[in-house]
């Protein structure tokens, strides 16, 4: 036996202040010392209690601790036998230690309201003592943890190892097998001081004792002593479903997979989640956990507790005034006219009549009710843009279910941990899709486009094919309509900054951007669209108008040729085309090849969308002459809301110089504001419409996404100016109304003198003959950087710029460029292509500047 | 006010003299060499205690900038006027109960050889600074800064890289080599500097003479707030002094490599002056140093008054008049 110890005073990020020993009874009545990490402002809201796992300590919590104790009071301790508390030969069990921790609070005389926050096996034992002490409770925080072993999941590999026929006191206790196993799940790996005070109290067998109990009390088998017990925290939960809850999850845990997670969101479903994709079990090692726990705190405080969401509460409509995504197809359910056409090298491939379209999309959205496809059910969508893709995705939303799209840009990786995070219940695809699918792991139904041979039915576990749904759904009655309240898509970011973020959609938000779409473009029942760009591919039944998808590789818009589009032109007889950029520079370079009759087809085109990304008034110009000159427009949006505003190719070319890229007025229906930069680069000002003030820009509309999936503190700061949307993009509004973008936040240069924001500039520079791409970008510590101009200059030698050029660059932005660099070609960002990635750019110049990387980018 | 300058006879130290002077004050200066000037000047070696200690008599503040500054040489000497010479005007300021001393010092003190981005003025530290210069100069910042108690504020300032029209120091030697055809750019010329304009830290000494009360006991770096590349200094240096610009550029370790051989051989042969490269100026030239002014300013009241450029077109003004 050894008592209670003070941890060593050097611990990185452990203040000595914080911790005492108290003296508490242990489960049998006998007196034992804690150490416990205890620290209070003078009149603090209430108190924080942290509960670690094995094999922790309270060492674990010393964010929070740091981030939480200017207002609450925050207790940590250490189990009996683990951390600097007292070593005791006794075994404790789930109970025991349920016991203890209620010993201890009693002993150090907490009061309401608490906040729980626990990691590990902190979990089960913190919950235990929620339900018993309901009355304090006030919000609960999970960091990785479980309160039942789910049916379908297997015992984790760690802990399975160290439970193997004997191994247990060898793996837990007499090596450090176990915590150096743990220490190593962080990401990225934990630095040596670090790691080593995790390991400070458990640097002999003896001490490691209770880190062997921990193991041996987890109840893996129905019969172990602390079975009943953990099914009692897990059964108790039930009266814990009005407390505040926030599920922290670090996704790269092989100990507690996601579904674990699933299983606490079916117990608690009032929790709040942030999954903080790339971190793993030690999730408040990994990522900014303390931060998210503060604005939780915070919001408990303030009385906040549900989710700040980026609409006022949506009104369910009266069935009279709403127009559901599939009104328009079901208008036209008699019609024999075409509905779809999918091009092919040589003329149409494929046609589908709105007759054909409409009854598949019924029949098939009964057949998924019919094979267990719920409302509100997750289904990944892993078919391409075309007729299929239509077809399932309508019925998809007819049957309630939620599509879940993400673009094959992301890549594998990206496609896996998107669709993974994502909850996906079911899936739909092609082959590959399917087969990436299983390779991915994704649990639940799937059903296939287009029909297999057996043998690869078998291989990618192919529960149904798309028209055997449909025919099982022919006999059956239409599924029953989703309200507008309920979730209509999870869509992603294009992941150019860390992982993509899910947005989720609902029925209302989808229904209101149809119908935004449609005001903005003045799209009426003539209309007939060529979709070369993925999302508005998929619109033309919703709006009711005929659609073409050309002979191209849509996720590679570059693949456009001026002939495909003139052949799916002529198909439909098309009045408008939307296209990305890139199809556009394409278009423009095969013009040559059209020959008369093509020639004369593109121009009766009335209206041309250039969408995705930025375009430059001459390549809209030159596209729009190939399409006889018709009106073009550029919108700006983004994942998250789209369209915010809208541009016609004349005021563009009227009055498209300022500082910035003039993305035009707001369209109807949806409000910008901006708010402004503080010196540190930071948008804390107060939202105005007031012209030059430069800042986030800030968007609200019927049509703005609902709210981010499963990022809880990503939503609550987008969503943090109640109704509405922060889009991270920075710009300012000028006298008559229109919007200037500027750049993304993450690029605002911070100066001592003030902020500098780098698209202006940029495109000041590249007025210049000598240059022709240029990026601005901000070198050393935020808050103390110069401005540094990086640019393609064909005709000068890479490295440092000359003086002249420096000199004209400085006189062309009108910034005191502190260096001016020339390099052969500027990284842009890997999906669009055309975005110029600042911060990959900053960094090079830093190193450049730094005079250690040579003269060559 | 009656203010002693040591080291009066530098382009800096004689810059400084002269704005006391133009402003009213009542100047003595102490050095070695004499000149021609219209304040009071003492001959006198800093190493000499008691020649230090009569200069003071019955001045009200100290300006002390009187060094040894090469980049080779002997460490007794550099020991002897940074250290030694440091000592004896605080014994003397001790002495003779002076309650200012504004300690002239160098951003060498506390620059160990990796870049300096936006730095503030660190520590100095005698066992990382890289030479004999920097670190007996940094020895001398630390004993005036823990001199400093309630009979006396002392402030250290470090004005990094001054130049103007007269230096012969950094200027002087840029363009002698230009003019032989032996300036070389080091890595491209890429790393980042900041320089300091004659006059602004001639001002920023004054300022820090008359806030000494208020930031007794620190320390801060001073420049022109601008930095530029190595490359972009010296083109502008060679066009006004109407010399060849630099065209050649050696990478880093060759030019550190030279440094070294250079070094040896110029001590082996038992030249005098300074060897055309040395493994600090190959540092010097190729690693960034450039510096966060904004305490510097607040704090001293102070802000440059002569921009880079047109600290130029005054060098060229310079220049172009001692051709004519």
């Amino acid at each position: 036996m050894t008592s209670a110890s003070l941890p060593p005073t050097d611990l990185p990020g452990l203040d000595p202040q914080w911790s005492r020993i108290v003296s508490a009874p242990d489960a049998e009545g006998v007196q034992r010392e804690w150490h416990v990490i205890d620290t209070a402002p003078a009149e603090p809201i209430g108190t924080v209690l942290c509960v670690h796992g094995n094999p922790t300590w309270s060492y674990t919590f010393r964010s929070i601790v740091a981030e939480l104790s200017d207002n609450w009071r925050v207790i940590a301790p250490d189990h009996l036998g683990m951390g600097f508390s007292e070593r005791t030969d006794e075994v404790h069990t789930l109970a025991d230690r349920i016991d203890e921790l209620g010993s201890l609070t009693d002993a150090l005389d907490i009061s309401g309201p608490v906040l729980v926050v626990a990691h590990d096996w902190g979990g089960p034992i913190s919950l235990g003592w929620a339900e018993r002490h309901r009355q304090l409770v006030a919000g609960i925080v999970l960091l990785n943890t479980a309160v039942s072993q789910p049916d379908d999941a297997n015992v984790p590999a760690l802990i399975g190892a160290a439970r193997a026929g004997g191994l247990l006191r060898t793996v837990t206790q007499r090596t450090r097998a176990f915590l150096d196993g743990t220490l190593r799940l962080a990401h990225p790996t934990l630095p040596r001081e670090v790691a080593d005070a995790y390991r400070a109290p458990y640097r002999s067998a003896a001490r490691r004792q209770s880190i062997a109990g921990f193991v041996a009390d987890i109840p893996l088998e129905s019969d172990h002593p602390s079975r009943a017990t953990l099914d009692a925290v897990a059964e108790g939960l039930l009266a814990l479903r009005e407390t505040p809850t926030l599920l922290v999850w670090g996704p790269r845990d092989p100990v507690f997979a996601d579904r674990y997670l699933r299983d606490l969101q079916r117990r608690l479903p009032q929790a709040q989640t942030h999954r903080f994709e790339g971190a793993g079990h030690l999730v408040i090692e990994d990522a900014p956990v303390a931060a998210a726990v503060r604005r939780f705190a915070d919001d408990l405080a303030a009385g906040r507790t549900r989710e700040l969401r980026s609409h006022p509460p949506l009104l369910p409509a009266t069935s009279a005034e709403r127009r559901t995504l599939w009104s328009a197809l079901e208008g036209r359910a008699g019609d024999n006219a075409v509905a779809v056409v999918e091009m092919g090298r040589r003329g149409p491939a494929r046609t589908i009549t709105w007759k054909q379209l409409a009854a598949t999309v019924r029949d098939l959205s009964a057949g998924l009710t019919a094979v267990g496809v719920r409302p509100e059910d997750r289904v990944a969508l892993l078919v391409p843009p075309g007729a299929d893709l239509t077809a399932v995705l309508y019925a998809t939303w007819r049957a309630g279910a939620v599509p879940v799209i993400a673009d094959a840009g992301l890549g594998l990786p990206g496609l896996r941990r998107a669709l993974r995070g994502a909850n996906v219940q079911h899936v739909i695809g092609v082959a590959r899709g399917l087969s990436a699918a299983k390779g991915m792991g994704l649990p639940g139904t799937y059903i296939s486009v287009g029909g297999f041979a057996p043998g690869l039915r078998r291989a990618l576990g192919v529960d149904y094919t798309v028209v055997e749904l449909a025919q099982i759904g022919r006999q059956l009655p239409t599924s029953s309509t989703p309200l507008v309240t309920a979730e209509a898509a999870v869509l992603f970011t294009s992941g150019a900054t860390g992982p993509a973020k899910g947005v989720v959609y609902r029925h209302a938000q989808l229904e209101a951007q149809r119908d935004i779409v449609r005001d903005t473009f003045g799209i009426g029942p003539g209309d007939r669209l060529v979709a070369a760009f993925a999302p508005f591919a998929l619109f033309g039944p919703a709006l009711g108008i005929a659609s073409a998808v050309p002979d191209m590789d849509v996720t590679k818009p570059g693949t456009l040729t001026s002939r495909a589009l003139a052949n799916a032109i002529a198909a439909i007889d098309a009045s408008l085309v939307f296209a990305a950029p890139a199809a556009l520079r394409n278009i423009v370079r095969t013009a040559s090849t059209l020959d008369p009759a093509q020639r004369a087809r593109c121009e009766r085109v009335r209206l041309l969308l250039s969408a995705g990304a930025p375009v430059s008034r001459e390549m809209l110009r030159a596209a729009s002459n190939v399409l006889g000159g018709c009106e073009a427009h550029t919108p700006y949006g983004m994942t998250e809301a789209l369209p915010v505003a809208d541009v016609t190719l004349d005021e563009l070319e009227v009055g498209g110089r300022g500082n910035g890229v003039l993305v035009g007025h707001p369209v109807t229906g949806v409000q910008v504001a901006i708010s402004p930069l503080d010196a540190s680069g930071a948008a804390t000002g107060p939202l105005t419409d007031s012209p030059d003030v430069s800042g986030e820009i800030c968007v609200r509309g019927p049509h703005i996404k609902d709210h981010y999936d499963q990022l809880w503190a990503t939503q609550r700061d987008s969503a943090r100016d109640h109704g509405w949307h922060r889009t991270g993009d920075i710009g300012h509004l000028d006298v008559d109304g229109r919007l200037w973008v500027e750049g993304r936040i993450a690029h605002v240069i911070t100066t001592p003198v003030g902020v500098v924001t780098p698209v202006g500039p940029e495109q000041r520079l590249e007025r210049l003959d000598a240059v022709h791409l240029a990026a601005v970008v901000g070198v050393g510590p935020p808050g103390r950087q110069v401005v540094v101009a990086v640019v393609e200059a064909p005709l000068q030698d890479e490295g440092v710029a000359s003086v002249e050029l420096v000199d004209s660059l400085r006189l062309a932005a009108g910034i005191d460029f502190a260096a001016a660099l020339v390099v052969d070609s500027l990284p842009v960002d890997v999906r669009h292509n055309s975005k110029i990635d600042r911060l990959e750019v900053s960094a090079l110049a830093a190193k450049v500047l730094s005079g250690g990387g040579g003269a060559s980018l | 006010m009656r203010v002693l300058v040591t080291g009066g006879t530098s382009l800096l130290g004689a810059a400084v003299a002269q704005r006391l002077s133009d402003r009213g004050d009542d100047v003595v200066t102490m050095q070695r060499g004499e000149a021609a000037a219209p304040w009071m000047q003492l001959r006198g070696d800093i190493r000499d205690a008691a020649a230090v200690s009569s200069a003071t008599e019955g001045v009200d503040a100290v300006v002390h900038l009187a060094a040894r500054v090469s980049v080779v040489g002997e460490w007794d000497e550099f020991e002897s006027v940074n250290v030694g010479g440091t000592q004896n005007v605080l014994d003397a300021v001790r002495a003779h109960g002076i309650s200012r001393l504004v300690h002239v010092s160098s951003p060498s003190v506390a620059h160990f050889g990796e870049p300096l981005v936006a730095a503030d003025a660190d520590p100095a530290d005698a066992e990382r600074a890289h030479g004999h210069y920097a670190r007996t100069k940094a020895m001398a910042e630390k004993l005036v800064l823990d001199a400093v108690d309630d009979s006396l504020s002392a402030v250290a300032v470090r004005p990094h890289l001054v130049w103007g029209p007269g230096d012969t120091q950094l200027l002087g030697r840029i363009v002698e080599r230009a003019t032989s055809g032996r300036l070389v750019l080091i890595n491209g010329g890429s790393a980042l500097i900041d320089t300091t304009y004659l006059d602004n830290a001639a001002d920023a000494l004054v300022a820090a003479l008359d806030r000494v009360d208020d930031i007794s006991g620190e320390a801060f770096v001073v420049t022109n707030g601008e930095p530029r590349t190595v490359a972009e200094l010296l083109t502008r240096i060679c066009r006004a002094a109407g010399v060849p610009e630099p065209t050649r550029s050696v990478p880093r370790s060759v030019a550190s490599g030279v440094g070294a051989v250079v070094e040896r051989a110029w001590s082996a042969t038992g030249r005098e002056g300074e060897p055309p490269m040395t493994r600090f100026l190959a540092e010097q030239l190729s690693t960034a140093h450039w510096f966060d002014q904004r305490r510097t300013q607040e704090c001293l009241q102070w802000t440059p008054a002569v921009s880079l450029a047109q600290g130029f077109e005054r060098l060229a003004a310079a220049y172009k008049r001692r051709k004519v």
